[in-house]
């Protein structure tokens, strides 16, 4: 079936088996593997990206579901070669260790700030409670969440 | 200014958070092209005899090229397992399984397709015939030997590390109390967010080279020679950026060699990536130990004696988990000064998963056997847990300490980490709060956890000292490279060694490549584990790099035609300069114009460290639902001098959620026929950020002299401490109500059980 | 892990859909969000031949005021009920039932006709419906008829749903400043309730307590009678027979009932 959609501003339009899963359209027929698959129950939220400007997680929705919407993936969220401000937060608070869970983290935190500019540190924690980590220990995400929202870092 | 001990923010982030990191599914080489797809069978039954093994329906299936079951691996040699002199040799293990399976998960045939989507259809109609036998899943029955698992064994010992007749009756003699108990260290998932995968493709000189995530390429070299039975020259393993490990991607899997004999029979690439299902039933599982402890002492708190008898699940098929009571006995005595101890342990198999690896690998074990056997022992005599902690503690010491079971300690301020500890968390308010709220008699309670540790890092193995190798190379550019033995998977070796170097070379941290995990172009090195990196990779850096500076020396003499001993070498400039004539110069880059400047070194550490700290837990318990809530976490671990504080804080937070986790949520269960029933994310509950507050790092740096860089290691000293003080704060929160003791993970149930049975216990000795 | 090969079709209306429905009969299955089907497709639990999508059928959205009923629009995501004004003043338990189910992502995608028609007793959503007597819009060729929430739920992932038969919309009391309280259970804050209960104006309900979410009669009959909400609610597993799994047995999850029906009924969220 042809799916048509907005992948990172760029207009697409492709020929898909129905049960495509749209992760993995964005990554074998877009070529875009920031995303990751991190487990089959839609637990895990590696594989989260902005679908019309909210988070999902791309594993439980079909490539035939997001025709005529609007897909951003974390390579989408900056120019090429720049850094997204909850990017730049990540690094600056060692928001990451080995990166797998990475790009979906930053697409839920990126959604979770545009629904509340200015969390606390529990709505952050619950904000990204779809989104497994297992290096981090969450601390530096939260942390640079709560920086890229503005605020004054609240944890110590 | 030095750069070492700064927050020298990581120069491998950018890509990472972009365009993502390249893990082995995200491969796009071009000697992957046309690569077929490797689907795993597995057995759905934990134990039994297999009969036919039919691949037809699956071969008839659209996309599938070839199917193959055990039988088609028959040549290849059966899997002796690791340090096979120690466990039992008769255990051993085929690629794909031939007359048995022993664990639910155990693959026995391989589907091959096109394309991924077909192999996960076919992979549903091979139909293999099974012909059940006993499932051994508890301790006791593995050790009564009603059902053997490995029949030309005889037994479902694995290994015993001495034995009940060796113990001392005496050993408690003359305490005024003793305390016994015994108690699980439960089986946990690794679970790192990258499940295993494998990209293989031999080529036309017969050589294999395969992409596999891993710890250490070279060890996976070796493991996958012994496996497809070629010579590890024949092998090239490559290490694309790894999703995480803990201690579970150390080696090769027979997965792994199973893609790569796919890839040699049907002459054309193969790929294979795990489902997160397959995933935890089949990637090696952690700790899974049973503890019986007998600790005895004075009634004003000296701790006298001390046993620990260790009963270790192997799993299915021995794997390093068995090895693991050896770790255990060996810090037995932590951190104390305990006058008559003795520990044994014995491994055993069960119809399970295999146990390896997993963050502390054996030394969380010995914490959480010893803190919880003084809080038994502090709780029988009425004494402030604190308290009994400090007044048993070694005293400080600087010259290594030798322990009764053969661990050399290195430094160590034991009580001035616990009283730092003590003083960060508030200790004394905290008693107080405490008091308080269970004076008012409220729904939730409080309770504080404290845990001290000493822990063993950078071990060496059979093979003599620990070592490993690094090579410095500065280009005429500018740039310069790092080939290293270690093999990071979120430590951040890239920026860490880069800056080690770059304080030597005056060569700017961005301008480093650091490289690993190609076995081609490292062909020595002993990886990323046992938290050895930094003071033995990172030691040879400093070491390879401090040699290419007395390199340089000798060309830049010859450059500026003065005396070498003339020169002084300016890292502000990175170039040498003749002493008193500053002019007169020439940079380190320029000396690599002529000639290929680089240096091969191998640093040896005179032996293992031991690192050590104290952790404090607060938790909040709702003693009428069970529920356990983490409040804080305030921990001092002391690894020695500490590189970059942002990378070693890291090692430290996700340390301490991974030992939350396992007191708190994690266990791998199974039902009485071996059954997993935690098979996937929705089932076992890896923590996540709701669960875990913000944690509170003190830090306290106690100089190691076994590397020049004077540090220890820091990866599992989370685990390793975070782990029995949440427990212990669990069980302080409802201990005024009778509880001395509730199982990991502390989960409502269990909190509610304790509390109705010590309720039943009170009402009992009221009417008595 | 992906679903078996199935046939897609997007359905352009109400009536296109249930059209498509007739005409596929068992072989299909309706999709909306997709979050508790695609799941269970994924797992090989369900494998439908023909997904009829309804997500962009604009007459299945929507939330609007019918005299003493606020109407939910089947597509109806979760995140919508959670943040609408409408439902936050008029059905602040189903507000706030939304705004607790899964995670983020999953509020994104997920609808309220999904969520029903999935049936799982330990959902937030078909429990909150049965503690606030709602009932459901079912509609046929043959036309709609009204089921109330007692009556919708009929098993373990079960329901009243006909062949043919499309859950075209979700109706509630309006209760506006009517006191309730809700309680879920979980070790994890995205898990489902190990235990939940919900209770508003003397009807109490209960997630994972049995086979279908369940209301606790003998605990509302004591309300009802006059007994204090500590007395009723020692009452609230009465009558039940929970499942036993890694986290609870029989007797934990009747216990928890008691509690967090009492904390319901306190009006504890």
């Amino acid at each position: 079936m042809q799916v048509e959609l907005t992948v990172n501003g760029e207009q697409r339009s492709d020929d898909v088996e129905p049960r495509l899963l749209l992760v993995h359209y964005l990554r074998e027929v877009c070529g875009l593997r920031a995303a990751n698959i991190g487990c089959d129950t839609t637990s895990c939220g590696a594989c989260t990206v902005l679908l019309n400007g909210e988070s999902v997680k791309s594993c439980t929705v079909l490539a035939a579901q997001a025709t005529g919407q609007d897909v951003v993936t974390a390579e989408g969220l900056a120019a090429a070669g720049e850094l997204h401000p909850v990017q730049a937060a990540f690094r600056a608070e060692h928001g990451l260790q080995c990166g797998f869970c990475t790009p979906g983290m930053v697409m839920a935190a990126v959604s979770l700030l545009r629904e509340n500019p200015s969390p606390t540190e529990e709505q952050v924690r619950e904000g990204l409670e779809g989104n497994l980590c297992r290096c981090t220990g969450y601390h530096n995400i939260i942390r640079a969440v709560l920086a890229a929202s503005g605020q004054a870092e609240v944890t110590a | 200014m030095s750069i070492l001990g700064t927050r020298v923010l990581r120069t491998e982030d950018p890509r990472f958070l972009t365009t993502g990191g390249v893990y082995t599914e995200d491969l796009t080489d071009e000697a992957l092209d046309g690569a077929c797809h490797v689907f795993f069978v597995r057995s759905p039954i934990a134990h039994a005899r297999i009969g036919r093994v039919d691949l037809s329906a699956a071969l008839a299936a659209p996309g599938v090229i070839a199917a193959f079951s055990g039988a088609d691996l028959a040549d290849l040699p059966a899997i002796e397992p690791m340090m096979a002199g120690m466990l039992n040799a008769k255990m051993t293990r085929r690629l794909l399984a031939i007359d048995k399976v022993r664990f639910v998960g155990d693959p026995v045939a391989v589907v091959v397709t096109e394309d991924p989507y077909q192999g996960e259809d076919a992979v549903e109609l091979v139909d293999v015939d099974y012909d059940p036998l006993p499932a051994v899943v508890d301790f006791d029955d593995a050790l009564s030997n009603e059902t053997i698992l490995f029949e030309d064994a005889g037994t479902n010992v694995v290994v015993e590390f001495g034995n009940a007749g060796s113990l001392k009756p005496e050993l408690f003699d003359g305490c005024e109390v003793v305390v016994s108990h015994t108690f699980g260290n439960q089986r946990v998932a690794p679970a790192p967010m990258e499940s295993r995968a494998a990209a293989a493709v031999w080529g036309e000189d017969g050589r294999l080279t395969t992409w596999i995530p891993n710890q250490g390429a070279q060890s996976a070299r070796d493991d996958l020679a012994k496996m497809l039975d070629v010579e590890a020259s024949q092998v090239r393993v490559i290490t694309p950026d790894v999703g995480g490990a803990f201690g579970a991607k150390f080696g090769a899997d027979p997965e792994h060699a199973v893609v790569a004999w796919v890839a040699r029979q049907l002459g054309r690439p193969a790929r294979w990536t795990e489902t997160r299902f397959e995933n935890l039933i089949s990637m090696t599982h952690g700790r899974g130990q049973r503890h019986t402890i007998m600790i005895g002492g004075s009634r004003d708190g000296d701790v006298l004696g001390y046993r620990l008898e260790i009963i270790q699940d192997g799993g299915a098929y021995p794997r390093i988990g068995a090895v693991l009571p050896f770790l255990t006995i060996m810090m037995a005595t932590g951190p104390y000064s305990i006058p008559n101890a003795e520990a044994i342990g014995t491994s055993v198999v069960t119809t399970t998963t295999p146990i390896g690896a997993y963050r502390g690998a054996g030394r969380p074990e010995a914490t959480a056997a010893l803190e919880r056997a003084l809080d038994l022992f502090a709780a029988e005599i009425g004494m402030d847990p604190a308290d009994v902690r400090r007044r048993n503690l070694l005293p400080p010491f600087t010259e290594p300490h030798q322990t009764a079971f053969g661990a050399l300690y290195d430094s160590g301020d034991y009580a001035a980490a616990l009283d730092k500890a003590l003083e960060a968390a508030g200790y004394a308010d905290l008693r107080a709060e405490q008091a308080s709220r269970r004076a008012s008699g409220g729904t939730v309670q409080m309770g504080i956890g404290v845990s001290c540790y000493v822990e063993i890092t950078g071990g060496g193995d059979e093979s003599g000292a620990p070592q490993e190798n690094a090579t410095v190379e500065v280009h005429p550019d500018g740039t310069a490279t790092i080939l290293t033995g270690t093999s990071p998977h979120g430590q951040g070796h890239s920026t860490a060694w880069a800056m080690i170097a770059s304080e030597e070379l005056g060569i700017p941290v961005e301008n480093f490549t650091v490289r690993w995990g190609d076995t081609d172009l490292i062909p020595v090195g002993g990886g990323t584990g046992g938290s050895r990196s930094l003071q033995q990779g990172g030691a040879a850096v400093q070491q390879a790099s401090k040699e290419l500076i007395e390199l340089a020396r000798e060309r830049a003499a010859a450059a500026l035609e003065a005396s070498a001993a003339d020169l002084q070498f300016d890292p502000g400039r990175s170039a040498f300069a003749v002493a008193g004539d500053p002019d007169a110069s020439v940079r380190l880059a320029d000396l690599a114009k002529d000639e290929r400047l680089f240096v091969h070194s191998i640093f040896t550490a005179p032996g293992a460290t031991f690192p050590f700290g104290t952790h404090v837990a607060v938790a909040e318990v709702d003693t009428e639902t069970g529920k356990a809530v983490l409040r804080r976490v305030i921990t001092v671990d002391d690894a020695g001098l500490v590189l970059n504080p942002l990378l070693a804080e890291g090692q430290r937070h996700g340390g301490i959620a991974q030992g939350a986790a396992q007191a708190l949520l994690e266990e791998v269960v199974y039902d009485a026929d071996g059954n997993p029933l935690t098979a996937s994310f929705a089932d076992y509950p890896i923590v996540s950020a709701t669960e875990l507050p913000s944690f509170e790092l003190a830090s306290m740096e106690t100089p190691t002299s076994y590397n020049p860089l004077g540090v220890k290691g820091i990866g599992e000293a989370g685990t390793i401490g975070a782990t029995p003080a949440v427990q212990s704060a669990i069980i302080d929160a409802v201990a005024h109500l009778g509880v001395r003791h509730v199982e990991m993970p502390t989960t409502p149930m269990r909190v509610w059980r304790a509390l109705v049975e010590a309720s039943a216990q009170g009402t009992d000795s009221e009417s008595a | 892990m992906i679903p078996a090969p199935f046939d897609y079709v997007a359905a352009e209306s109400a009536a296109h859909a249930i059209e498509l429905l007739s005409q596929h009969g068992d072989d299909a299955k309706v999709l909306a969000g997709g979050h508790s089907l695609l799941p269970m497709m994924k797992l090989r639990l369900a494998a439908p031949e023909v997904l009829i999508d309804i997500a962009r059928v604009a007459d299945l959205a929507g939330i609007s005021v019918d005299g003493d009923e606020l109407v939910i629009g089947a597509t109806t995501r979760h995140a919508d009920l959670a943040s609408s004004e409408l439902v936050r003043a008029d059905a602040p338990l189903l507000a706030h039932a939304a705004s607790l189910v899964g995670d983020p992502q999953i509020r994104h995608r997920g609808t309220i006709g999904g969520s029903l028609a999935h049936a799982d007793p330990a959902a937030d959503l078909p429990m909150a419906l049965v503690a606030l007597g709602g009932s459901v819009e079912l509609t046929s060729a043959g036309g709609t008829r009204l089921v109330a929430a007692d009556d919708f739920f009929a098993g373990f992932f079960e329901t009243a749903l006909e062949p043919g038969e499309l859950l075209t919309a979700v109706r509630v009391p309006r209760r506006p400043g009517v006191a309730w309280g809700y309680q879920k259970f979980v070790r994890r804050a995205n898990d489902w309730a190990i235990v939940g209960a919900a209770a508003i104006d003397g009807r109490i309900a209960l997630a994972n307590m049995g086979s279908v979410p369940v209301r606790a009669r003998a605990a509302e009959q004591a309300l009802a009678d006059g007994a204090s909400a500590a007395d009723a609610a020692r009452l609230a597993a009465d009558g039940t027979s929970p499942g036993e799994d890694i986290h609870a047995d029989r007797a934990f999850r009747q216990h928890l009932a008691r509690v967090l029906t009492r904390r319901a009924l306190e009006h504890i969220s």
